[in-house]
């Protein structure tokens, strides 16, 4: 059940899926200047699930072992995002943005620099759009590169505790010609999402205006 | 001369947002509505359009399919693209239909050059 306070309307859903979206494609766009090929991207799904259920979405698709980029954001709502990708993928990517001029050593060597820096471009792009357009400054930490499965990035333990209700949103995305996929995804926990409802009424006013409601 | 619009978006704040800009640039336009591509081939079935407004993010069939199938339908329509992905295939794609690119968020501004080219060829035209 989700509580009627933070259930979002039609156009809430409507404005938060369109601030998404823009965030994102202009993310692709720069992922598009470091890898040299065209990153395709789906319509962004939006979904209030627990953590856990967050965690099995992306569990689901992925058998394997997964890296993700991990930034956390604060100001006037917090959460997490994280650009995530199937471990097999990572060294490809890392390739892609330095662009196939380093030695397998060398890759090796600047994986996680590599990746740590496209995650921060992707990252950041979709969150400062976000904040743009929300009209709310947010400040993030420094990406962080973590490795495991749906669990460990969403850092589901096995106590429950951590189970709570998120805002759970993500993308797909790939680099056909790289053979790349991920998913950008991100969290927010529900006094966030309280928060974000508001900042989403205030955009909606702004744009189309009170009087066409 | 009466022009109507078609505006194609799954978001509905998406329409709403492009049919305010429209009107600020043409209060006279009417415009008609469409959620994908589908609902805009069924709407197009039983009226005509003048100029079409497309974006490029919807599910099942993306703006720039769309636009490519109205071209063929509609060899001299001006058609926009909607988006804020302005990776260089998107745009070539949207090039090679004869489809003009109009930045996401909308605003009047951003759809001016568009809007104005399109009443030029509209009135050349008719």
């Amino acid at each position: 059940m989700i509580p009627e306070l933070i259930a979002l309307g039609e156009l809430e859903r409507d404005a938060l899926t369109e601030i998404v979206n823009i965030g994102v494609s202009r993310a692709a766009s720069s992922l598009r200047k470091m890898v040299g090929h065209e990153v395709h991207l789906s319509v962004p799904s939006i979904e209030v699930v627990s953590q856990r259920r967050a965690a099995r979405l992306i569990g689901e698709r992925e058998l394997d072992g997964l890296v993700a980029i991990r930034q956390d954001f604060s100001g006037a709502f917090s959460g997490r995002a994280l650009l995530i990708f199937p471990e097999a993928n990572s060294l490809e990517l890392v390739r892609a943005v330095t662009g196939d001029t380093l030695t397998a050593a060398e890759v090796l060597d600047m994986e996680h620099e590599a990746l740590a820096e496209t995650g921060n471009v992707i990252l950041n792009s979709c969150l400062a759009t976000m904040a743009n357009m929300l009209k709310r400054s947010l400040t993030m930490t420094i990406p962080e590169v973590l490795r495991g499965n749906g669990a460990t990035l969403f850092e589901i333990d096995d106590t429950g505790k951590s189970d709570g209700l998120v805002l759970f949103l993500y993308i797909d995305f790939a680099i056909r010609q790289r053979d790349i996929r991920g998913y950008i995804a991100m969290l927010m926990d529900l006094p966030a999402l309280a928060i974000l409802r508001e900042l989403l009424e205030e955009f909606i006013a702004r744009v189309i205006g009170d009087d066409e409601r | 001369m009466s022009v109507k619009v078609l505006i194609v978006d799954d978001s509905k704040l998406a329409r709403i947002v492009a049919a305010k800009a429209l009107a600020e640039l043409q209060p006279g336009w009417s415009k008609v509505e469409a959620g994908s591509a589908t609902q805009a081939h069924d709407l197009l079935a039983g009226e005509s359009v003048d100029i079409a407004l497309i974006d490029f993010n919807m599910p099942e069939k993306d703006g720039l399919e769309l636009a490519g199938e109205l071209r063929a339908q509609f060899p001299v329509m001006p058609i926009a693209i909607i988006t804020a992905n302005i990776q260089d295939e998107v745009i070539a794609r949207a090039r090679g239909i004869g489809a003009t690119f109009v930045p996401k968020p909308v605003t009047a501004e951003g759809l001016q050059g568009f809007i104005s080219g399109a009443a030029l060829r509209l009135r050349s035209g008719s």
